[in-house]
Order: structure tokens, then C-alpha cells, then sequence
């Protein structure tokens, strides 16, 4: 009777101790080795709970539900995971394709849209349940499928994405979800790797490896076009070897400026928005890979490729020079802002590491334990536009 | 008197041979430039999780095309060489001279066609 009591009790007044964390103070660090995700606490810097048997992330991004309850995890291998953040499971898992790069979700959370390398192209599913609604395969001119990157959520129910194979950007409107309509702009510059979305969500920014400069599309009038932007920036020089490609999801925009790592140089791209005219070079530590600013906008954080990854630089927005550096140790593979504190997150791959810093005195404040961690994704990025 | 040194030489030779495999075999003969253990170790690493970001850690592949063993059959030793060390040009396959030595990628070519990119952590 006793060891019923205690079998029967013992769970329950655990439980009933625990305190239902806010998901506003939520995050997820991904252990890209181990196919598994840290839930944290981003307020008391600690892990809550491991929740595994998400498959290969050695490359995986999450998005968040519009309430901040749900994580939905895109993994390497095509898988796509929802995870209840609050109870820390998976709710329902689908291996939707081969082979994966990322993933958005509608502003109404209602549709979950992932990016695929193989097959080459677009799935749209309905977050609910993670049925599939829309299949659009990104078929090029010559018939083959385009690999696709820079995938993001956009206003006036879109989503839009781009071609790496074929130098395309594709703009979906998916007011009828299960029949999306698609706007092609062909001929955006060679070989775009990433994209972004500003945070006002009115121009879309793709990244070009293959030549230098970013292609621009101004969402409030498509017809305009595509325009390129920073033409030649690396002309004259010699192109280093890019180890890792950049991310264009942290994209930095302080104030009216945006921070962009250039490809092929030790170089953050300073752009000024009014014109989208180039307003300064910084020469920083390395190749950069995410050039990200501080929600005040005052610092842009910057990460390097190998084999220079294990330094941190700090540039002080106002005045574009690097203030500080840091060295957090080997491969340090992403960083994510504390919302609301002066606090920033970085994750060190080889030293199974997640260092939390102070941004105001660079100090160390605590480290969680983390298997090979990569992505850190706070459920913040639910009320950002593009993330 | 000249058989006999022919024979005593062939002899000599397969000796050779015999403990040159045999001491490759138990990895106490270092060749020149041929990375040694703790190398070896760290071109794992490297292979898995820098190379594995674009080829996927698991090597099946990601915007780099798949290194798995059914995926480069068929593919010269020497084209392999010369892809790691070189790049491709076009590609974002960047080269690796300069931070691999010809012998350390001879080695991961090895590795490679052999299928055991994927092994170690």
C-alpha cells in the first residue's frame, strides 16, 4: 500500500511543485550531434528539459506559433518536429522531404511552410495538424529542381523564397493555402545563399555567393522588379576561401543601417536603407557567418567561419568600429539577444558549451552544458516579422 | 652464384614488403606527412561537423552534394584529392590547401571511399 501511495503520489506532488514555466522566458538550443533539443529557461540560464528523436540537425532552424507554445523544429534530413514548449515533447513529427535547410510560419500561425534542398522546393503544411497542403516544386527553365534558401514569412499572407540553382526569387501568396500563386523574378544574381526580411517587412534582401552584391525586393511593389544592390563590392581584391556560408537570418538592421557580412573578405558591409547605398567597410576577425544587432540596436555581434570561430567581435553601431572581442572558444556556431535583459547567448560547439554574456561589461554570467549545441532560438522570434 | 643472389634479393624484398604492411597494419610506421593518431582524430572531427556543414554530418548531404560511399563510387582517388585541396572553382566548395596538408587529404579520401566518414564523432 505504501509503495502504491508512493508510486501513485511521488509523480503527482512533483508536478505539483513545478511551476509552469511563462513561454515568454522560453528557448531552444539544438545539440545538432545528438538530434536533440535543449528547452531552457532564458531568466534562470538553465536547461528544463532534453527532448530528443528529432533526427539529424546538423543544419536546423525553428519557428515559434504566434502564442509562443509551440516550437516547430526543420531538421537536415527533412524532418519537421512540433514541440510543445510548456510540456516539453513532441507533439507530432513528419519526415516531409530528403534533405532540409529551414522553415517560417504564416503571421496567423496557421500554415508552416519548410525549405528543401531535395526534393528542390517549398512544402506547405498546416500547423495544427502538420498535414500537407501545398507542394510547390522550384523548377527551373531547363526542367530540373532548384535547391532553396531564404525562406521567410511575409506580409499579406505570403511566403517567399529563393532558388540557389536558379537564381530565382519566388514570392507565394497563400490566401488559398492549398493553391498557392506564384510570382517569379528571374535573373536576381548568381548563386543566392540566403535572404532576409526587414524587420518592417517590406523589403526582401537575398544574400549572392556567386557574384558580389544582394539582390532587392521591394514587397510593397513587385513590379519594380528586382534590383541589385552593393554591385562589386569585393572588386579589386582577391576572394578568400569561404569555409562556412554566411546566415542572412540575423541580418543586422541598427537604426537605418544594415550590418551584412561580405563573402569572400574579413568584412562587415555597412548599408545605408534610405538609399541602399554602401556607407562603410569594417574589417573585422574573419569571414564573418551571422552579423546581428543587439535589440537596442546599439552593438552588432559578430561570428566567424572556420578556422577562425572561435573569437567574437562586438561593433559599436554608432561608430562601425569593433569595441571588443571575445574569445568563447571552438566553433562557435550562433549567438541569440535576451529580449529584454542586456544579455546575449552563444553557442561553442566544441566545448558542449552555451556561454551567457552581460553586453554591457562582457563579463561571463553562466554556461549550460550542451551536446556539440548550434542554433539558439528564444520564442521571442513568435512576434518578429521574418523569423 | 647468380640465381642464388636473384633469389636471396626477391627474398629480401618480400621480407620488406612483409613488415613495411606489417607495421603500416598496426599504424607504427609513420609516413611521411601521414597524420597520426591525435591528427586523425581531429580530421574526424573536422570531417564530420566543419565539412558536414554543408555536406550534412551524416555526409548524405546539404547545399555540398552527398560523401557517402555509394555516393562517390566510381570517382578517382586523385579527382577527390584535387577537390579537397583545390575546390571548385563555381562552387562553394572552397579549397583546403593551407589548412590540409596533401597527406591529410590523401588520408580523408581514404577514409572517404572507404565509408567511414561518418563513423566518429
Amino acid at each position: 500500500m505504501l509503495a502504491f501511495v508512493v508510486a501513485v503520489m511521488a509523480p503527482l506532488l512533483l508536478s505539483a511543485c513545478v511551476v509552469t514555466p511563462d513561454v515568454n522566458d522560453l528557448g531552444i538550443v539544438i545539440e545538432r550531434a545528438k538530434g536533440s533539443v535543449l528547452v531552457v529557461d532564458i531568466k534562470q540560464h538553465k536547461e528544463l528539459a532534453r527532448v530528443g528523436g528529432l533526427g539529424d540537425l546538423s543544419h536546423a532552424s525553428v519557428v515559434y506559433s504566434p502564442d509562443q507554445r509551440y516550437a516547430y523544429v526543420f531538421g537536415r534530413d527533412g524532418g519537421l518536429t512540433k514541440i510543445d514548449m510548456l510540456r516539453q515533447g513532441v507533439v507530432s513529427r513528419v519526415l516531409q522531404a530528403g534533405n532540409s535547410i529551414g522553415g517560417a510560419i504564416s503571421k496567423d500561425g496557421r500554415w508552416v511552410a519548410a525549405s528543401n534542398y531535395k526534393p528542390g522546393g517549398v512544402r506547405i503544411f498546416e500547423s495544427e495538424t502538420l498535414k500537407l497542403v501545398a507542394d510547390i516544386p522550384a523548377t527551373m527553365a531547363n526542367g530540373s529542381l532548384s535547391r532553396v534558401v531564404g525562406l521567410v514569412d511575409a506580409p499579406g499572407s505570403r511566403f517567399i523564397f529563393t532558388l540557389f540553382d536558379g537564381d530565382e526569387i519566388w514570392v507565394a501568396d497563400i490566401r488559398n493555402p492549398d493553391k498557392p500563386r506564384i510570382r517569379k523574378f528571374h535573373n536576381v544574381g548568381r548563386q543566392p545563399y540566403d535572404a532576409l526580411i526587414t524587420p518592417d517587412g517590406r523589403y526582401y534582401i537575398a544574400g549572392l555567393f556567386g557574384e558580389d552584391g544582394l539582390a532587392l525586393l521591394d514587397l510593397d511593389n513587385l513590379d519594380n522588379g528586382v534590383q541589385r544592390i552593393l554591385a562589386g563590392y569585393g572588386k579589386g581584391e582577391r576572394k578568400l576561401p569561404v569555409y562556412k556560408m554566411p546566415h542572412l537570418e540575423g541580418w543586422a538592421e541598427a537604426g537605418n543601417y544594415l550590418f551584412v557580412p561580405a563573402v569572400g573578405a574579413h568584412t562587415v558591409l555597412v548599408v545605408d536603407r534610405s538609399n541602399w547605398q554602401e556607407v562603410a567597410r569594417i574589417p573585422v576577425h574573419g569571414q564573418p557567418v551571422f552579423v546581428m544587432a543587439s535589440p537596442d540596436g546599439r552593438q552588432v555581434w559578430v561570428n566567424f567561419a572556420y578556422p577562425r570561430n572561435d573569437t567574437v567581435q562586438v561593433i559599436d553601431a554608432e561608430t562601425r568600429k569593433v569595441v571588443r572581442e571575445l574569445v568563447p572558444g571552438k566553433a562557435v556556431l550562433h549567438m541569440a539577444f535576451q529580449s529584454q535583459e542586456k544579455k546575449i547567448w552563444i553557442s561553442v560547439r566544441d566545448e558542449d558549451r552555451v556561454d551567457i554574456y552581460d553586453t554591457v561589461s562582457f563579463q561571463r554570467l553562466a554556461s549550460i552544458p550542451a551536446d556539440k549545441p548550434s542554433g539558439i532560438f528564444f520564442t521571442s522570434r513568435a512576434t518578429k516579422i521574418g523569423l | 652464384m647468380y640465381t642464388h643472389w636473384v633469389s636471396s634479393w626477391k627474398v629480401y624484398v618480400l621480407k620488406s614488403v612483409v613488415m613495411f604492411s606489417l607495421l603500416l597494419s598496426h599504424g607504427l610506421f609513420a609516413v611521411a606527412g601521414m597524420p597520426d593518431q591525435s591528427r586523425q582524430k581531429e580530421l574526424r572531427h573536422l570531417l564530420k561537423h566543419d565539412c558536414g556543414s554543408c555536406h550534412g554530418m551524416s555526409l548524405k548531404g546539404g547545399l555540398g552534394p552527398a560523401l557517402t560511399i555509394e555516393a562517390l563510387a566510381g570517382k578517382a582517388k586523385s579527382y577527390l584529392l584535387r577537390t579537397i585541396l583545390d575546390g571548385r572553382p563555381g562552387t562553394p566548395m572552397p579549397p583546403w590547401k593551407g589548412i590540409l596538408s596533401e597527406a591529410e587529404a590523401t588520408w580523408l579520401v581514404g577514409v572517404l571511399i572507404e565509408g567511414k566518414g561518418s563513423d566518429e564523432r
